[in-house]
């Protein structure tokens, strides 16, 4: 892996005309591009990965140059979950609700070994729910116990990456039909 | 599982606040009985993060469950391992080496400096402010490196075990620690320009969510909260354990019995703290820092209880031994639970504005009360 930052691409190309360009290039990129560099996070934190997901959006590490500014209250101002602790029983509904308040599109980062497993509570447990993709889909895991701050920046750079490259998901919709994004 | 609003018969209105909510610092559902902007009744809902810990206890081996604490209280999470620690040593009547007793001391502390300090940026955010919030991290990220430098880990460190503690201090330690603590006499002062004499602050947290001494008591709240009302609760005093009672340290108590009241013991527990500290970061004596222990233990037959004090209150480990490996039954005393139980009788009468400002001067934390 080189560790040389690769300068940012914005998608299409220019064509040069006197006095400025034309910008030309299919929709959908730059409307992937656009997305992918404000995505609004919901406040979602269940247990102890969000106090590293509070220590990510302060001085230190500072998640807002990459466009994560915004910490949205209600699902249905949000575009990304990032799935902070663990989901026991009682909270999957719950998540799932949320899940589905979030206007199209949306995304699912699963932070930590909880939401990705159960993790340290996958085993001689009774009540938790062995990884948030039994109940919403995911698109980036994190792996940490909690994921130090560096961690959860890498997902949602991923997560950008994923976004700009025009990712498609399979997904099942209310009545169980399987359905293909056409995000 | 979540209720719809509604009217009760006498046309108050009954609203849900939470499970996902900003304001209750996690995964709490509240639901509210208000006539007007009155609060009547507030009736907590548990079991969001219910992750069944004391279940999970029984089935890990004495040297095992210490970790799953961590999770527990994850703000003050090496005062939870010193609980269990303590417990298991008291069983098995370890004698604890003096450098691992003064170890784990400074670790308790800095744990409890975090943790009001991050309360403190929490509390500032609840109330609208956001620029604490930026204050609090940066002194809390000194902390975090300490920790990371020695127990190799910011949040869950799992540093505490029984017989003392995992590994030696790191060689930077005891300069680190002088550092932050020339770090926070430079900055208390302007956390207490920022919001402790701010008049909006003043104005929206005196007079408001009134606990009396009786009630407290009444209620079992401990900690911070309940030294606000004028109980004397500080198991550091009253129960010494690890050698405490060597030390020079006030237990902080106040008679105002609101939110200001509690939010000042906070802000004057970090500078108790930060004296603990001092006395003894030149003074941590040579030595093993863990004592020899069997490696498989099993603690004979009978019921053991332990108490320490985390920074929201006193937790108490009570562990039922059959004398095999593993706990019969264990039952943690969590404080944030009992702290909540009187979240309803505070509120009753108040403004539903003023509920954000009383929940976050209780510092709950939801992991702790559900387990």
């Amino acid at each position: 892996m080189s560790t040389e930052q690769q300068p940012i691409q914005f998608p299409g190309h220019v064509i040069d005309t006197p006095g400025g360009g034309i910008l030309s290039g299919p929709i959908d990129d730059v409307i992937n591009w656009a997305r992918s560099n404000s995505l609004w996070p919901l406040t979602f934190a269940t247990s102890c990965c969000a106090i590293e997901m509070m220590s990510t959006a302060a001085a230190k590490y500072d998640f807002s140059r990459f466009g994560f500014e915004v910490y949205r209250a209600t699902p249905r101002q949000a575009d990304v979950i990032i799935i902070a602790g663990t989901i026991v029983n009682k909270m999957a509904p719950v998540l799932k609700r949320l899940y589905d308040q979030m206007g199209e599109p949306k995304y699912v980062i699963a932070m930590g070994a909880c939401a990705t497993s159960g993790g340290p509570f996958f085993y001689n447990t009774y009540s938790v729910v062995k990884g948030a993709d039994h109940v919403i889909p995911v698109d980036v895991y994190v792996a940490g116990c909690p994921p130090r701050p560096e961690a959860l920046l890498h997902a949602l750079i991923t997560l950008q990456e994923k976004i700009k490259a025009g990712t498609k998901r399979e997904r099942i919709d209310i009545d169980g039909n399987k359905i293909i994004d056409k995000r | 599982m979540i209720e719809e609003i509604g009217t009760t018969e006498q046309g108050d209105l009954i609203i849900n606040v939470g499970p996902q909510h900003p304001a209750t610092h996690g995964v709490l559902h509240l639901v509210i009985t208000l006539n007007g902007e009155t609060i009547k009744k507030i009736e907590p809902h548990l079991g969001y993060i219910h992750r069944s810990i004391e279940k999970m206890c029984e089935s890990l081996t004495y040297r095992q469950f210490i970790y799953t604490t961590s999770r527990m209280d994850y703000l003050s999470s090496h005062i939870n391992n010193h609980g269990c620690a303590l417990l298991v040593e008291k069983g098995l009547q370890i004698e604890v080496p003096p450098r691992a007793q003064v170890i784990r001391i400074l670790m308790d502390e800095l744990t409890r400096i975090a943790s009001h300090i991050l309360w403190w940026g929490a509390m500032a955010m609840d109330l609208g402010a956001m620029t604490p919030y930026f204050h609090a991290f940066r002194e809390r990220e000194l902390i975090n490196d300490i920790m990371e430098e020695t127990c190799g880990a910011r949040l869950t460190m799992n540093y505490q075990v029984p017989g003392g503690v995992m590994a030696d201090i790191h060689p930077n330690f005891q300069r680190r620690v002088k550092d932050i603590i020339k770090q926070l006499y430079k900055k208390l002062p302007e956390y207490d320009e920022l919001v402790t004499g701010n008049t909006i602050f003043k104005a929206r947290t005196q007079g408001i969510g009134y606990l009396s001494k009786e009630d407290a008591i009444s209620y079992g709240v401990t900690g911070p909260s309940a030294r606000a009302s004028g109980v004397s609760c500080d198991i550091r005093k009253l129960y010494p354990y690890e050698g405490y009672e060597k030390l020079n340290f006030q237990e902080v108590m106040h008679t105002g019995c609101d939110t200001y009241s509690r939010y000042l013991v906070r802000m004057i527990e970090i500078r108790e703290s930060i004296s603990i500290l001092e006395q003894l970061v030149d003074n941590i004596p040579e030595g093993d820092y863990q004592a020899k222990t069997k490696a498989v233990l099993k603690l004979p037959k009978g019921e053991f209880y332990t108490r320490v004090e985390t920074a929201r209150g006193e937790l108490g480990v009570y562990v039922v031994s059959e004398g095999g490996t593993t706990p019969y039954r264990i039952k943690f005393r969590s404080p944030g639970f009992s702290n909540l139980c009187a979240l309803d009788h505070m509120t009753r009468g108040q403004k539903i504005g003023d509920m954000v400002a009383i929940m976050g001067s209780l510092d709950l934390v939801i992991p702790d009360i559900d387990r």
